[in-house]
């Protein structure tokens, strides 16, 4: 194998690539945001005293982190997107999926959060006679979403990485490109090492903005 | 003149642990008591119990007439009414020490925030840290700390006034500071709980003492019957090791 990189490659499928760069972001953005609301509501009931309400949660929990997310993104292409809608669509499938399974971890964050503040804090909440919605919406949660944001900010790196294996459901995002310009030239280097630096850029850009918002806050 | 707590038979266990047996308790109007005893005698729930920060398996509890165990009571209504200090003074980390005084004011009585403030401002100049108003918890000392979590119980317009040895994480040289905000609370007529291992506090400030050891109430009585002749072996053992 000579050793020369085909420049000619990349700026053939540059604008696949960006494409493909905007639905990674978009797939990725939508699954974090789904997947954020959908944890809270199962962190929640995962962290209540009345069992018929914790018992599911904490079966989704273990479902979703026990399983692979390559083998729920079929399933949930392959099988629960045909019998809701009628028919496949690699994108709904894509961000159902990401999403179902960023749910199972946002959970667990936003459950360790809320259990790392200091018991005397809502006790004080309580004792000056707070409710307990006034007493996580200005107490409880303020303080545990600063230390949330360091796992969110893991979770969301590791969501955006991932969201490569939707290519496999052909769902048209940067994996998808970078696999289909190996597959027309038969070249290794060009189209993977592209795909690598995109990828690089997105999850360190995310990663200054929530050194940014840590920092903030 | 009703008291305005009434205690009736309140027990509680932390599993096989009893921690309040059949406690009868009844306090006036005005009235600082100081419980004392040594630690795991109950003193802390005791006090907890007041506010319903612990659930009592057992009796009954009135505040100003108003039973506790009513299930269709709101206890955050009744709590308005209760203010606490706690060990650790628990004061919102996040919030400036003035708008940690005006919180729930605002939050839970609804006052405006200039009203807030004017009260938070009026308070903060009682316990003499009018120039931390903007400061935060963490910049502040433990005795700091600890009046303006006094300052933020007393916003509420409590009635009642519940202090959880509010001078035992304290350096020595800030208990005085502490002690002095509570003493012109009382002089002011606050009715106040104060659980505490300051004997010289008590003293000078209870109306009446009460001695806890296992759950038990062992002796209520003045500060000089208590101190100078205490009634029962157990209170004179403990005074004996504390004094």
């Amino acid at each position: 194998m000579r050793l020369e990189f085909r420049f000619d490659i990349i700026s053939d499928y540059f604008p696949l690539f960006m494409r493909g760069t905007l639905y990674t972001l978009g797939i990725s953005l939508s699954g974090i945001i789904l997947g954020s609301i959908l944890g809270l509501i199962i962190g929640f009931g995962n962290m209540s005293k009345r069992w018929y309400l914790r018992w599911p949660m904490q079966g989704y929990i273990h479902l979703f982190r026990g399983t692979p997310l390559f083998l729920q993104i079929l399933i949930v292409h392959f099988g629960v997107v045909v019998m809701v809608i009628g028919k496949t669509d690699a994108i709904v499938a894509a961000i159902t999926a990401l999403a179902l399974n960023a749910a199972a971890y946002t959970a667990e964050i936003y459950r360790a959060g809320i259990q790392s503040i200091d018991r005397g804090q809502s006790e004080a909440a309580y004792s000056l006679g707070m409710t307990k919605s006034k007493v996580m919406r200005y107490v409880v949660l303020p303080q545990a979403i600063k230390r949330m944001i360091p796992a969110f900010g893991n979770e969301f790196i590791v969501l955006i990485k991932d969201s490569s294996l939707v290519a496999v459901i052909a769902a048209p995002e940067l994996m998808y490109w970078a696999k289909s310009a190996n597959a027309q030239y038969t070249r290794i280097w060009e189209p993977y090492l592209a795909a690598a630096a995109i990828y690089l850029v997105l999850t360190y850009s995310l990663h200054r903005l929530l050194i940014y918002l840590e920092r903030k806050m | 003149m009703n008291p305005i707590i009434q205690v009736k038979n309140l027990s509680k266990s932390f599993g096989a642990n009893v921690v309040l047996q059949h406690i009868e308790l009844e306090i006036e109007k005005q009235q600082v008591v100081v419980v004392i005893g040594p630690s795991g005698s109950g003193k802390s729930t005791l006090l907890r119990c007041l506010n319903l920060l612990e659930k009592p398996e057992q009796g009954e509890v009135w505040i100003e007439g108003r039973s506790l165990m009513d299930k269709k009571m709101k206890i955050e209504e009744i709590r308005t009414e209760v203010g606490m200090v706690f060990q650790q003074f628990n004061l919102f980390p996040h919030m400036s020490v003035i708008d940690n005084i005006m919180l729930s004011p605002m939050k839970v009585r609804k006052w405006s925030s200039s009203q807030a403030r004017k009260k938070a401002i009026e308070l903060l100049h009682k316990v003499g840290l009018t120039e931390k108003a903007e400061a935060y918890p963490s910049s502040l000392s433990g005795g700091q700390a600890q009046r303006v979590a006094i300052a933020r119980a007393l916003a509420m317009e409590p009635k009642i006034m519940l202090f959880d040895e509010p001078t035992s994480a304290l350096d020595p040289e800030m208990v005085g500071e502490v002690l002095a905000v509570m003493k012109d609370l009382a002089n002011e007529g606050m009715t106040m709980i104060v659980v505490t291992h300051e004997m010289g506090f008590a003293r000078e400030v209870g109306d009446e003492i009460i001695f806890m050891e296992q759950g038990q109430i062992v002796e209520k009585s003045s500060p000089q019957q208590l101190f100078d002749n205490p009634k029962h072996e157990r209170t004179r053992e403990f005074l004996s090791k504390v004094l």
